[in-house]
């Protein structure tokens, strides 16, 4: 057997031409799904993400139901075409059941449910696209989407994945670049912009701690950007409808 | 320390947005203080009343409010009166003390009075903290719906449906000859031409997309006009008040209780507390 060797190479320049600290082009809608309570469209390169919001409405089984609280409930789905090339099972999975716990995890410390005890807020993400940071999309989707279904919440959560592509520390990975030979760290991060605090924090690959903090800090930045993205298609939705 | 108001009034503002800093500012209904700052804790228009911030919402759930009249539709049938579906998470009771001024013998076969699925315009007299509701149908403009179409609404936007002193209700009336209910729950019922009814529905969405808006009830009136052509002939429709504007049309309400009279059975009149006429014959079961 003859092990091919690689040469731990240098990134010197994004496959796609993007400074390090630069996101994809990002697209964001809101109210593209019109039975919903509240739904929004959010698009970073070739990543796209649908959230639709039902409820508050009752909660069945009745089992699940908290007398103190509504709860939220995020549902994450890869549709089958989605991928690069290779199809998506149809259904839940493993990794989906994972995504939509963390998902609900990272957006549960925002929103106040409280004025809805026994109910249920449920969010739908359906992933049209994937090119790596589903996640992140699915989550910037769904806190619009909440935010569009008149839900009261602090903040809007914006999530982002950074990481360490080679030796160069960077901000959105694509599928590409988490595949590199030379070795690609992903750490996917949700922010509060507001307070920036960090509600998601998942990695896979090794960095170092000096590594982590600046990547942690262009998070940061990137989150405000996408919020003030975010922001805009809500505002922009309301202006739209006044001049139809 | 600085006092700033730093977004607009009536203006959609985000989750998150800072609206203004200083302690002399207060947050009121959906916004927030965090340290000397306010931030807007939904989505919503921006209400700036002196130094009070207030957020009017643009869209969410009916959430069941004391006093408020709205429409339900019965979705069961309980052993003492009915459950029935309010657009929000929430269903409601009707007791059957409060189905109507008359009295209901206890052996009463209720769908005889209200069968599920019957639209009924109600009020709602109780709300518990589990958001437990009870509603009643003793009171002025409260009675059954007959035929007609449900639209669905924004519960925040009601307001805007109904119009001052119920200016946008009547134009629509007017022009269509469609008689209108509204609930405060959202929930819109007409009944009229099949066709008007269509062009009142449209206008009804018209009116949900631009609420917050201003000069809303003169572009609906230009919008009616273009709309002319398609507005087929109707018999006028006498003036008839919205339950939210109190009073009612006796026609209604008289003709209602008549259906019951004639539903409810006479056996067991008086009831166990036992009238001077003497205990009624008693039915199995008690």
């Amino acid at each position: 057997m003859s092990a091919i060797v690689h040469k731990r190479g240098a990134y010197t320049a994004r496959l796609d031409g993007r400074k390090n600290d630069q996101m994809r082009p990002i697209e964001a809608k809101v109210g593209v799904i019109k039975n919903a309570d509240g739904s929004a469209y959010f698009k970073i390169g070739g990543t796209a993400a649908y959230a639709a919001v039902y409820g508050p409405r009752e909660l069945h089984p009745k089992f699940m139901q908290n007398p103190k609280t509504g709860i939220l409930r995020c549902y994450y789905n890869m549709m089958p075409f989605s991928g690069a090339g290779e199809r998506v099972r149809p259904g839940g999975n493993r990794r989906s059941k994972e995504l939509s716990h963390v998902i609900t995890q990272s957006i549960e410390p925002v929103v106040d449910l409280t004025p809805y005890p026994n109910a249920v807020v449920d969010v739908f993400i359906e992933l049209t696209e994937t090119d790596a940071g589903s996640r992140c999309a699915g989550i910037c989707a769904a806190s619009m989407a909440l935010a569009h279904a008149g839900i009261e919440m602090k903040d809007m959560p914006a999530a982002i994945a950074v990481g360490k592509i080679g030796d160069q520390v960077v901000v959105d990975l694509t599928g590409d670049e988490e595949h590199f030979e030379g070795g690609a760290t992903d750490i996917a991060v949700s922010v509060l912009p507001l307070t920036g605090d960090i509600t998601l924090l998942q990695m896979d690959g090794e960095i170092t701690a000096q590594e982590l903090v600046k990547a942690l800090a262009m998070a940061q930045e990137a989150a405000k950007k996408i919020y003030k993205i975010q922001t805009k298609a809500l505002k922009d939705h309301y202006k739209s409808e006044a001049r139809q | 320390m600085t006092e700033e108001l730093i977004a607009k009034d009536k203006e959609i503002v985000v989750p998150g947005e800072l609206l203004a800093t200083g302690m002399s500012f207060l947050p009121s209904k959906g916004c927030y203080r965090q340290g000397e700052h306010i931030y807007a804790g939904r989505l919503g228009l921006l209400n700036v009343e002196g130094k009070v911030l207030k957020m009017t919402p643009v869209s969410g759930r009916y959430l069941p409010h004391v006093g408020d009249t709205i429409i339900a539709r019965v979705n069961d049938v309980l052993m003492m009166g009915w459950r029935v579906w309010t657009n929000s998470p929430y269903e409601a009771v009707l007791n059957v003390k409060e189905a109507s001024g008359e009295f209901i013998p206890p052996s009463s076969d209720l769908t005889q009075i209200y069968a599920i699925g019957d639209l009924i315009v109600c009020q709602i007299i109780n709300v518990t903290s589990q958001n437990l509701v009870d509603v009643t149908m003793r009171g002025p403009g409260l009675r059954k719906l007959g035929s007609g179409r449900i639209v669905n609404v924004c519960a925040s936007k009601v307001p805007r449906i109904i119009g001052k002193n119920a200016s946008m209700v009547n134009m629509l009336r007017d022009a269509t000859g469609v008689r209108l209910h509204i609930g405060q729950n959202g929930v819109v019922w007409m009944s009229g031409e099949p066709e008007n009814e269509i062009i009142v529905t449209e206008a009804i969405e018209i009116i949900e997309r631009e609420a917050h808006t201003t000069g809303l009830t003169d572009r609906i009136k230009v919008w009616l006009e273009k709309q002319k052509s398609r507005i087929v002939a109707f018999e006028k429709v006498a003036e008839e008040q919205q339950p939210e504007t109190g009073g009612f049309e006796g026609g209604g309400f008289r003709e209602e209780r008549g259906g019951f009279r004639g539903g409810g059975q006479r056996g067991g009149f008086g009831g166990d507390r036992g009238p001077p006429r003497g205990p009624p014959p008693r039915r199995g079961g008690f």
